[in-house]
């Protein structure tokens, strides 16, 4: 058992525990912050791979950015304890096998690709931010500059949408 | 060492978790974070397989993954502020007609 | 023994950790005593001076008070995110001076079973980012504990508290990669390596010289850095929302005794960190100001030359101070920086260790001064003239101080 696979699955339990208490809570802000709980998790996990510049944007844009918008859509709208209404069967019916058979299949899909994917090819390397920094820049200009374009559509479809009537 | 294929079945997991919350929660600001969360476990599987291959391509998408992600929370909250404005409710079962 | 030797990095580490929390804890509350000071001082008045000579025992007094006051919860409000908001706050303001490297070399002639004692916990070669992370993550602390009072002035306070501080979170990171673009890393003890290149204080990044080439002076990111940094801490001029006339205290008017000293010492322990960041960033760490030729030797021992006058100043205002207790101890305080300031003269091994050390401290004080000068001296700011100047103002010039960066740099050829 080396120190590795201890850390990996601490931080796997944290992650499962803070979904898991996404399900089961009632208010949203304690899903917020289990949400919170299971980000800063995963962040843990991209720095054990060697990500350690995708772990600190997760941090930092995710869990800092992102859910800090969550955390105050459900200050200001005053959300309370989660209303359970029966209109609908169909989701407790037919929703916990499907979702379970989902989990099954994607799992059985990524064990059966077998040998590709079994080793990792440089464990515990730390990955350069300037080789990251060149690829992005690069070979993913386009994509690059396509998303600032979308950025800045959602900049203006929020503001459009938050406006209050003109009387 | 950890091999991949624990990250990947992780990642299978919390992804099937968040399915199953996007299913059975009814406010919709819960059913709009059981879908970060699944955007999250996909920005996982494939930082596992950047690491499996060796090269850094894996992390640049988990970039884009994560201002997408970002964009769309925007616009996402923004839609939520104007349900709860003409409707009064968060309850996702309230909003099953065109009509106000 | 065989166990010490084997888990000495970790052991090592553990008590680095606790004497860190430690030294942290007793410079806060210090820095209390020297703002109450200082800003009194301005006002024309004394400022603590009864309990313990020149109140010095004033910080040991409001801790007491702090432990044994009531403590009540408000009805209504929610018990977890109540109790969690000032442990978040405090736990993270305490982890981000975790990174902050104090010295480049090893403490000389002394090896823990084997591992050389660096004078910082951990090093690795993202700590900018890591900072950052943990300032963003600190709003947390502010918006829930607004939230959870349940309560009205708390619930602005700590909206307004945390729209503020992710306004000016992204002029601070902003400013900042001027810096980076200079140094190439984004690692504390590299980027100070970096302003080594050019002799004394013209290597530091507020002037820029890189040894070859003009210089490119990071004036502005210093500007926008510091005035994003005193609204991120929420201080004066930019404390609106904890003002006491505006809104009761903001959002921690439900947090009484324990809790409100929490929030209270992760204030001033965020204080402290943007000031050792500004001194690592923009002045250059723990190089002097002096070039490091031969011929500047006698700078060296400006450490005693501080603190064997400021020893005898002290004992010779023991000897005329009106208290008994104060014409016993403060001769005391100061015979012992007499003692300290010889022995560095005596011993240059030692001397030689604490020079970059004892620069970095200075910056960090001289920061430090500055930051309780403006609480001092400025008046609020308004909230929409606040938000005004964090998002038109420091975020722009921040942008601009970027793009004229980077073309300084690649026409300099680095």
């Amino acid at each position: 058992m080396s120190a590795s696979l201890i850390i990996f699955f601490l931080l796997a339990a944290l992650a499962i525990l803070g979904a898991a208490s996404l399900i089961f809570q009632r208010h949203p802000i304690h899903a917020a912050l289990s949400l919170i709980v299971v980000m800063v998790a995963l962040a843990g996990l991209y720095l054990l791979m060697g990500a350690e510049f995708v772990a600190a944007v997760q941090i930092i844009v995710y869990g800092g950015a992102i859910m800090v918008l969550f955390v105050f859509v459900i200050m200001l709208l005053n959300a309370g304890v989660e209303e359970r209404t029966n209109f609908s069967k169909m989701a407790s019916i037919a929703g916990w096998p499907l979702a379970l058979a989902l989990t099954g299949v994607l799992a059985a899909a990524m064990v059966r690709a077998g040998p590709t994917v079994a080793n990792p090819a440089n464990p515990g390397m730390l990955s350069d931010t300037a080789t990251l920094s060149t690829l992005l820049f690069t070979d993913f200009v386009y994509p690059f500059e396509l998303t600032s374009f979308l950025v800045l559509v959602a900049i203006l479809g929020a503001m459009v949408l938050a406006q209050r009537e003109q009387k | 060492m950890v091999p991949t294929i624990y990250y990947v079945i992780l990642s299978a997991i919390l992804f099937g978790m968040g399915a199953i919350a996007f299913i059975f929660k009814q406010n919709i600001i819960s059913i709009f974070m059981s879908i970060e969360l699944m955007l999250n476990a996909v920005n996982l599987a494939f930082v596992a397989f950047n690491q499996a291959w060796g090269k850094l391509d894996g992390q640049v998408f988990v970039l884009f993954v994560i201002v997408v992600a970002a964009a769309e929370a925007a616009v996402g909250l923004g839609i939520i502020i104007l349900i709860q404005r003409n409707r009064q409710s968060l309850n996702v079962e309230r909003v099953d007609q065109l009509k106000l | 023994m065989n166990f010490l030797t084997q888990n000495a990095f970790w052991i090592l580490s553990i008590i680095k950790i606790l004497l860190l929390l430690f030294i942290v804890l007793t410079v806060n509350a210090y820095l209390t005593w020297f703002e109450r000071k200082l800003v009194a001082h301005i006002q024309s008045r004394w400022g603590p001076h009864r309990v313990g000579p020149h109140g010095l025992l004033q910080p040991a007094a409001d801790g007491l008070k702090f432990l044994f006051k009531e403590d009540p919860t408000p009805a209504g409000a929610d018990k977890l995110v109540y109790y969690l908001a000032p442990f978040l706050a405090l736990a993270l303001a305490l982890t981000a001076i975790a990174v902050i490297p104090f010295g480049p070399k090893p403490i000389p002639f002394f090896n823990f079973f084997g591992q050389p004692v660096y004078l910082w916990v951990a090093n690795p070669d993202i700590s900018l980012l890591i900072l950052f992370a943990i300032t963003a993550l600190s709003v947390y602390g502010v918006a829930l504990a607004g939230w959870a009072s349940n309560s009205k002035y708390p619930l602005l306070g700590g909206l307004r508290s945390s729209a503020q501080m992710i306004s000016y979170e992204l002029a601070l990171t902003m400013s900042v990669v001027g810096v980076l673009l200079m140094s190439n890393s984004f690692s504390l003890s590299q980027i100070i390596n970096a302003q080594s290149y050019a002799p004394g204080v013209l290597g530091w990044n507020i002037i820029g010289f890189s040894g070859r080439g003009f210089p490119v002076p990071q004036v502005l990111g210093f500007l926008c850095f510091f005035i994003a940094a005193i609204a991120e801490t929420n201080r004066a001029p930019f404390d609106l929302p904890e003002a006491e006339s505006e809104l009761v205290a903001g959002f921690h008017t439900e947090y009484a005794s324990f809790k409100f000293a929490m929030f209270f010492i992760a204030e001033y322990t965020a204080m402290i960190t943007v000031s050792c960041l500004v001194a690592i960033l923009f002045f250059g760490g723990w190089l002097s100001p002096f070039p490091a030729t031969a011929f500047w030797q006698f700078t060296h021992y400006l450490p005693s030359v501080t603190l064997i006058p400021f020893g005898l100043w002290v004992i010779w205002d023991g000897i005329h101070y009106e208290t008994i207790v104060g014409k016993l101890v403060l001769p005391v305080i100061g015979f012992v920086m007499i003692v300290l300031g010889s022995a560095l003269i005596a011993l240059p091994a030692v001397n030689e260790f604490i020079q970059p050390t004892f620069w970095l401290l200075a910056k960090i004080f001289v920061v430090l001064f500055f930051y309780v000068w403006a609480r001092g001296t400025l008046p609020r700011l308004r909230y929409d003239q606040l938000m005004n100047m964090g998002w038109k103002v420091l975020l722009p010039v921040s942008i601009a101080n970027v793009i004229l960066t980077a073309g300084a740099v690649l026409l300099r050829g680095h």
